[in-house]
């Protein structure tokens, strides 16, 4: 399976809902969309990852990247995942402190801190 | 010989490939169910790591995935041709990338680590190479 993309826009919250497999081979495109949104000045980015069948470290590693350039603008990179398997690889990789993780993209919009 | 035994070119489209096929068997040799997420991202973060490994280094050999059905073990290992010299590779003209090439390569060898409990990195001038060993349950236990 490929990589789905798409945004939608809540109030100053883009909503990057993805779905598929990350990988190696489908992360590039998920880091030109990230960029893209960064450079179009969306700073406050909601991944809804609830669509995602696999992510590997090279899925986390364009997270990371995204996550540094919104911080530059003094954005927020927000996750929205449920899902075990793919919990366990941000645990594994001690990310769960790095990126704020929500059960839903409703919670994430909401979020202030 | 290997069980089953695949070999790539080092590109990153066919490590979905890899994944898949490393599963299939895996889910055939007796690795429980739920473990098979765990050989699937494993395998896929070994040969994500030997393809990156093969591309900076211009080396046009595949890379090879040996999976191996053992008594009461299934093993992966994933083989690349890099010679790993020194940590310090690649140093002068390489510009900023090597360090991002780095980063990923540790995260990937981190999630590895952090998901196979029996995972041996060897690495030396024709190569280097990832053996990941799973236990099998016995058929008897897959048929209840």
């Amino acid at each position: 399976m490929d990589l789905s993309l798409s945004t939608e826009t809540m109030g100053d919250r883009t909503i990057v809902r993805v779905g598929g497999e990350i990988d190696v081979y489908t992360a590039p495109k998920l880091r030109e969309q990230l960029v893209e949104l960064v450079n179009d000045g969306s700073f406050h980015l909601v991944v809804d990852m609830e669509g995602v069948d696999f992510l590997d470290s090279t899925g986390l590693g364009v997270l990371v990247g995204g996550l540094k350039r919104v911080r530059a603008h003094e954005g927020s990179l927000r996750l929205v995942c449920n899902q075990e398997r793919i919990l366990k690889i941000f645990r594994i990789t001690g990310l769960t402190k790095v990126f704020p993780i929500h059960t839903s993209v409703e919670e994430a919009v909401a979020a202030t801190d | 010989m290997a069980t089953v035994e695949l070999r790539f070119s080092a590109l990153p489209e066919h490590v979905r490939t890899a994944r898949l096929v490393a599963a299939a068997v895996a889910r055939r040799a007796g690795v429980d169910e739920a473990v098979l997420d765990e050989v699937r991202l494993a395998v896929g973060e070994a040969c994500t790591r030997a393809v990156g490994l093969h591309q900076h280094g211009g080396i046009s050999a595949p890379v090879k995935v040996l999976l191996i059905e053992e008594e009461k073990l299934f093993s992966i290992e994933v083989g690349d041709e890099a010679p790993h010299a020194t940590p310090g590779r690649g140093a002068s003209g390489d510009g900023p990338g090597t360090d991002v090439e780095t980063e990923e390569d540790e995260m990937g060898l981190a999630v590895i680590s952090g998901l196979v409990d029996d995972v041996e990195v060897s690495a030396g001038e024709q190569g280097g190479s990832i053996r990941m060993r799973w236990p099998t349950v016995p058929p008897a236990t897959l048929l209840a």
